[in-house]
């Protein structure tokens, strides 16, 4: 046995790391997430286009249609009217308390009124409806594709993508504006409860107060922003549902990619198209 | 709708070496079956023709220059071991994937380079029955069978019921109408699919393993009801299975895959017979 056997052995600089190595390694990581994402737009690209030469193609999907409304929109109604309240009940009991600091305690309806009208009302309810509605589509797409009824809907001669994802994206596009007319109703009656609570005030002076300086432009490009919600939603949802592999962990995957995905680009459209309205709407 | 195309004559299956093992002649095991299959083949040509088919998974390599052909009325079992490509196979033919190369022919029409509206109306006359049964889990099971009736056809809902209900009891499943998918067993289930399958009366059908997971009896009536198919509307079908006793008894040819190709093809008694190495280990277990 060796007298050295079990002297530990001095590190020395050919045990480091080395540089070129390491920026091969980071670099190689970069160019592949790279690489996924653009795979990602390409293929999502690719499924936009196979949706979109359905849409003007026999048969329109009638019933699945009707189905998905009912499904989208007055499934989802309770929750969004409940978010809905909420807000408008926290935007009067914290705006009270700041407008009553500076002095202006009569704006209290038209801040609540505008405030719920132009922005919390459409991305509150877009957040929820991404949460219920892209959860459902994400899993319930998932779960058909990974066990191969995607496959058999398609070996049946029928049009998946018509069939599946057309009816379901047609159904949050016109969903969204109703949902977000529920939830805005709901804000600003708990508005006024709140208010009320607080110092009584009568209802149609809260909403004569709260209108007085809401024109119509105000009222729709903000509702109808949310078809545009309502779009991304529906794409995003039944692209991460219809791509779905590997079992139940995907469609677990695929649920929880098609909230996530959906909800940023809602907020990343939030903001360009409130720049949009800006501008064709100042 | 493409225009009809002559099919090729296609090459006898070679191995994966690119040596003939085996060549196929169906006459001994079940000449009715045979001779009728090769006259309708003189007379109308192939149903399905499958020429050089490639097709690779990354590095992994499924299909390697696969040729079939499968005349109208005439059954094929496909073997193979697992993950020898026999399930893809099928896939391949009914267009939910695009091979890497080759060409397959459905009835005199091209499929690989079909658009989605050209394959639609080439599937409407194919039926497929999926491994796992594949039925649609928010549809009863009469709406499962009806679901094609429903999007291809005119019928009426009572004729629609009338059919549906007809084929069920064909499969054994006709007390079992209105019950989810969920609550029937795996063996059901692919019955199920079966009845499915044969709704829009296809001329071609492909089943994947159609008696795995049932019992004899009921392995035994689908072999027949796949038998009566032949006999009765000169289906041509492409059956992948594990069960050497149901490719012996519904099969006018077997083709045994191996490396992605076709290492011997003729009958059940041809292939039992062959002094092939990996042939006689497959076919050991089963005497």
């Amino acid at each position: 046995m060796s007298f050295h056997a079990n002297i530990p052995r001095r590190y020395t600089t050919d045990d480091l790391p080395q540089p070129s190595v390491a920026i091969r390694s980071a670099a190689s990581a970069l160019w592949n997430s790279l690489n996924s994402l653009l795979e990602w737009f390409g293929e999502l690209g690719m499924f936009i286009w196979q949706v979109m030469r359905s849409t003007f193609r026999r048969p329109f999907e009638g019933l699945e249609l009707i189905r998905q409304l009912d499904e989208v929109g007055s499934k989802s109604l309770p929750m969004v009217a409940m978010a809905g309240a909420a807000i408008g009940a926290v935007l009067a009991l914290e705006s009270r308390h700041s407008l009553i600091q500076f002095g202006a305690k009569s704006l209290l309806p038209a801040a609540v009124v505008f405030s719920i009208i132009h922005e919390t009302g459409p991305v509150i309810t877009a957040l929820v409806v991404c949460g219920r509605v892209g959860a459902g589509i994400g899993a319930e797409l998932g779960s058909m594709k990974v066990t191969e009824q995607i496959d058999a809907i398609e070996a049946s001669g029928v049009n998946a993508y018509k069939l599946l994802a057309f009816t379901r994206i047609v159904a949050c596009i016109l969903m969204m504006p109703l949902l977000t007319l529920a939830a805005d109703f709901c804000g600003i009656i708990t508005g006024w409860l709140a208010n009320t609570l607080a110092e009584p005030i009568a209802f149609h002076k809260f909403i004569h107060a709260g209108f007085a300086g809401t024109g119509f432009s105000d009222f729709l490009a903000p509702t109808f922003r949310t078809m545009v919600f309502g779009l991304i939603i529906g794409v995003i949802a039944c692209f991460q549902g219809m791509r779905s592999q590997g079992g139940t962990e995907g469609v677990g995957r695929s649920a929880t990619s098609a909230v996530v995905l959906s909800s940023l680009f809602v907020m990343l459209a939030d903001v360009i198209l409130v720049k949009l309205i800006l501008v064709f709407f100042p | 709708m493409m225009p009809p195309v002559q099919a090729p004559a296609v090459k006898p299956p070679e191995s994966a070496s690119g040596k003939n093992l085996a060549s196929a002649s169906s006459a001994s095991a079940k000449p009715s079956n045979a001779q009728r299959a090769s006259a309708d083949q003189a007379n109308f040509g192939p149903a399905m023709v499958v020429q050089g088919l490639h097709k690779s998974y990354g590095e992994q390599k499924v299909l390697n220059g696969l040729n079939l052909k499968v005349g109208s009325g005439q059954t094929v079992a496909v073997l193979g071991r697992s993950g020898t490509g026999k399930s893809v196979l099928l896939r391949l033919i009914v267009g939910l994937q695009k091979p890497d190369a080759g060409t397959i022919q459905i009835q005199g029409q091209e499929i690989t380079s079909a658009n989605l509206e050209e394959l639609n109306e080439i599937r409407k006359n194919m039926g497929f029955l999926f491994q796992h049964a594949a039925l649609y889990d928010s549809l009863t099971v009469e709406e499962n069978v009806a679901f094609p009736l429903r999007r291809h056809t005119e019928m009426t809902a009572a004729q629609r019921s009338e059919r549906v209900q007809e084929l069920l009891a064909s499969v054994g499943m006709e007390a079992d109408l209105q019950k989810m998918p969920s609550d029937i067993s795996g063996g059901m289930q692919k019955r199920v699919g079966l009845a499915r399958a044969l709704v829009l009366e296809p001329g071609i059908l492909l089943l994947d393993e159609p008696t795995a997971g049932l019992d004899p009896i009921t392995s035994g009536e689908i072999d027949e009801l796949i038998l009566k198919l032949q006999e009765e509307r000169e289906v041509a079908s492409i059956v992948v299975t594990h069960d050497l006793h149901s490719a012996k008894v519904i099969a006018d040819r077997i083709v045994l895959l191996h490396e992605g190709n076709a290492v011997i093809e003729g009958t059940y008694e041809e292939l039992e017979k062959s002094t092939d190495e990996f042939v006689a280990e497959f076919f050991k277990r089963d005497s």
